[in-house]
């Protein structure tokens, strides 16, 4: 018997008892669509990590200075002068697994525009800062190397920043006051919200670091710089960068070995591995209680081919006494069971991108539907069929022909 | 003389009911020839049935030879035996046996679908079985909506459409008036004279035995009496009443 033929018979015998496997469907339906819908959550959540760690800027190298002792306490890192322009810029230049470095300063300062004050954080830095932490202008631009280089009073400013003192006017243009520096306005950073600590990215104004070393904070160590960001090339390179970094800053610091670096280099792509690392868990959790509804439906689909193994035992024995082989009835019932999982699967597919985009949009949930995950789902649903078909069908193909045929 | 077509020397077949053992079959020794026409007669319970069965390679003996075209039956498979039916043995019940949800014409197809005869010349051939039974007209039609008769004839074109050597009928009458029962056995009588298909037959009825050219008679899973039918003398000097 062709797969043709069985693939009719099995069709019919489906169409007979139509409201039958419409419901032993459902199970599939079910299980299919709620494996998808879940694992698109899973992914979406995925994503929108991923994208809030890429917010601070991807494959980055945090440089702080060393610590500083005074009295024999032992303040943290970053506390020392240790770092300065200079080591920023050889960074940036000489070392071939980093694409740029940015020094930048920062501190938190009052800010006054008319009759409004608030108080933000003011982080200087050179303009290649924009580009590794990716930060985008809503409006206007960024400053230049030549306004860096001539401490120019510019700035850069955040949208929280800008709806606490500038209201809804455009501010692009407008001079305020940063600790009775007048700043003009020249850019407005696009929105990038909360980071992982729970931070407003947006309660900012970034400032050329010249003109916030010299003009605003002055320094008891003119040239040092608060922190260091480096890019390294690319996320394979990121190790290498921060070999690097570590032996070319040793080399310029003077540090013999044996002694302790008076810097430390941190590797912000951990934390995303970390992140991940969690979402994926989730995911898997997610997809695991998805599948036992895919299991609840393979159990129906076993349990109604049983039913229709009996229901149909003298149907059995014609077809065994004009010649049917075991394999026959076999792959007929398997056919059967396989058809049922399958076009469950393939309606719980439909089902379950449609449930996800649905859910995206009304529950606001980033959802990603996995072309991989559905072509799984189906693939599994299919296998659901065989496995829980091949019971019922063997037990068919068994039968006894003459048993069968006396069967009422 | 013909090749005998079947062969069964000292066959038995115990059933086994959980203490009781029932003997359906002692011992019965039997000879077939290519072409004949042979009724089995006898009491409910006395054997006939199992006999049927297993010639028909449905079931196996317990004990015995039976020789089906001079092959040993007991050293073959369960697939080899599925061939043989689909192949060599057309089988007629008292039920008809078609499937309820086909047509006609499908439930003519279903042996050449287990035998892999391509769909085209399936349908042909179905239509032309249907055709030789003078039912081509129903070839559309399910079961449930045609006579006993024309079922029965539907159920023996199904069996002869792959061309058996041998047709086994099972009491195919007993659905049947009297007078639909006469020409379903002309039918039985026709195939055997004119394809020369070995036709067996199981029957209660002394009218539907008259058609056979041997009558064999049962009781008690042995074998009675085993003498000519009047069906040659009918058919070949197309002397008989009907004639």
């Amino acid at each position: 018997m062709n797969l043709y033929s069985a693939g009719k018979i099995a069709y019919r015998s489906l169409r007979a008892n139509r409201m039958r496997s419409i419901l032993t469907m459902l199970g599939m339906v079910i299980g299919v669509s709620a494996v998808i819908v879940m694992v698109a959550i899973g992914a979406g959540a995925n994503e929108r990590i991923a994208a809030q760690i890429s917010s601070i800027g991807s494959n980055l190298l945090l440089v702080l200075p060393g610590s500083t002792t005074a009295g024999g306490l032992r303040s943290g890192f970053g506390s020392a002068p240790t770092l300065t322009m200079a080591d920023a810029k050889a960074i940036g230049r000489e070392l071939p697994a980093v694409r740029f470095a940015a020094p930048s300063v920062r501190s938190t300062s009052p800010v006054v525009y008319g009759n409004q004050n608030w108080s933000t954080l003011v982080q200087g830095v050179t303009p290649e800062y924009f580009e590794i932490r990716e930060y985008r202008l809503a409006e206007g631009r960024y400053f230049t190397a030549d306004e860096m280089d001539a401490s120019s009073k510019v700035a850069v400013v955040g949208k929280t920043v800008i709806r606490n003192l500038f209201g809804e006017e455009s501010p692009v243009g407008a001079i305020f006051r940063i600790k009775r520096v007048p700043f003009t306005v020249i850019g407005v950073l696009e929105e990038k919200g909360q980071s992982l600590q729970g931070q407003d990215q947006d309660d900012i104004i970034i400032a050329p670091i010249t003109t916030v070393q010299n003009k605003l904070f002055g320094s008891e160590h003119p040239g040092s710089v608060g922190v260091i960001i480096a890019q390294a090339v690319d996320r394979e390179s990121i190790e290498e960068a921060e070999r690097e970094v570590v032996s070319l800053l040793r080399q310029r610091h003077r540090i013999g070995s044996g002694q302790e670096d008076d810097f430390s280099v941190r590797n912000l792509s951990e934390m995303l591995a970390v992140a991940e690392a969690s979402t994926r868990v989730m995911s898997l959790l997610l997809g695991a209680i998805a599948s036992v509804s895919l299991l609840v439906g393979g159990i129906g689909i076993m349990n109604i081919m049983l039913v229709s193994v009996t229901e149909r035992t003298r149907e059995i024995g014609i077809r065994l006494a004009v010649g049917a082989r075991e394999r026959d009835i076999l792959v007929q019932f398997l056919i059967e069971a396989v058809s049922l999982s399958a076009a469950g699967g393939v309606v719980g597919i439909l089902l379950g991108v449609g449930g996800s985009m649905l859910i995206s949009r009304f529950a606001g949930w980033s959802t990603i539907v996995d072309p991989g995950a559905v072509l799984l789902a189906f693939g599994f649903s299919a296998a659901v069929g065989i496995f829980f078909g091949f019971y019922p069908a063997r037990k068919a193909s068994r039968l006894d022909p003459i048993e069968a045929l006396r069967h009422e | 003389m013909a090749a005998p077509v079947i062969e069964v020397i000292r066959l038995s077949k115990t059933y086994r009911l959980g203490p009781v053992s029932v003997e359906a079959l002692r011992d019965v020794t039997l000879s077939i020839r290519q072409g004949e026409f042979l009724a089995v007669m006898g009491p409910s319970g006395s054997g006939k049935s199992t006999l049927m069965n297993i010639l028909g390679c449905l079931d196996r003996p317990t004990d015995g030879v039976y020789r089906f075209d001079g092959q040993e039956v007991e050293a073959l498979g369960r697939d080899a035996l599925a061939a043989i039916r689909s192949r060599k043995i057309g089988f007629v019940f008292q039920g008809f046996n078609l499937l309820p949800r086909m047509t006609a014409l499908e439930n003519v197809e279903l042996p050449m679908i287990y035998d892999t005869v391509p769909s085209g010349q399936r349908r042909e051939r179905a239509r032309n079985a249907l055709a030789a039974l003078g039912i081509v007209d129903r070839g559309g039609h399910l079961p449930s909506q045609m006579s006993g008769g024309q079922q029965q004839r539907v159920a023996i074109a199904r069996a002869i459409v792959n061309s058996p050597s041998l047709l086994l009928a099972d009491e195919p009458t007993g659905n049947l008036d009297t007078a639909t029962s006469e020409e379903i056995m002309e039918v039985f009588a026709g195939l055997n004279e004119q394809r020369e298909i070995t036709v067996v037959t199981v029957t209660h009825d002394p009218e539907v035995a008259r058609y056979a050219r041997r009558v064999i008679r049962f009781r008690d899973g042995r074998i009675v009496d085993d003498g000519p039918g009047e069906g040659r003398g009918r058919c070949r000097d197309g002397a008989s009443a009907n004639g």
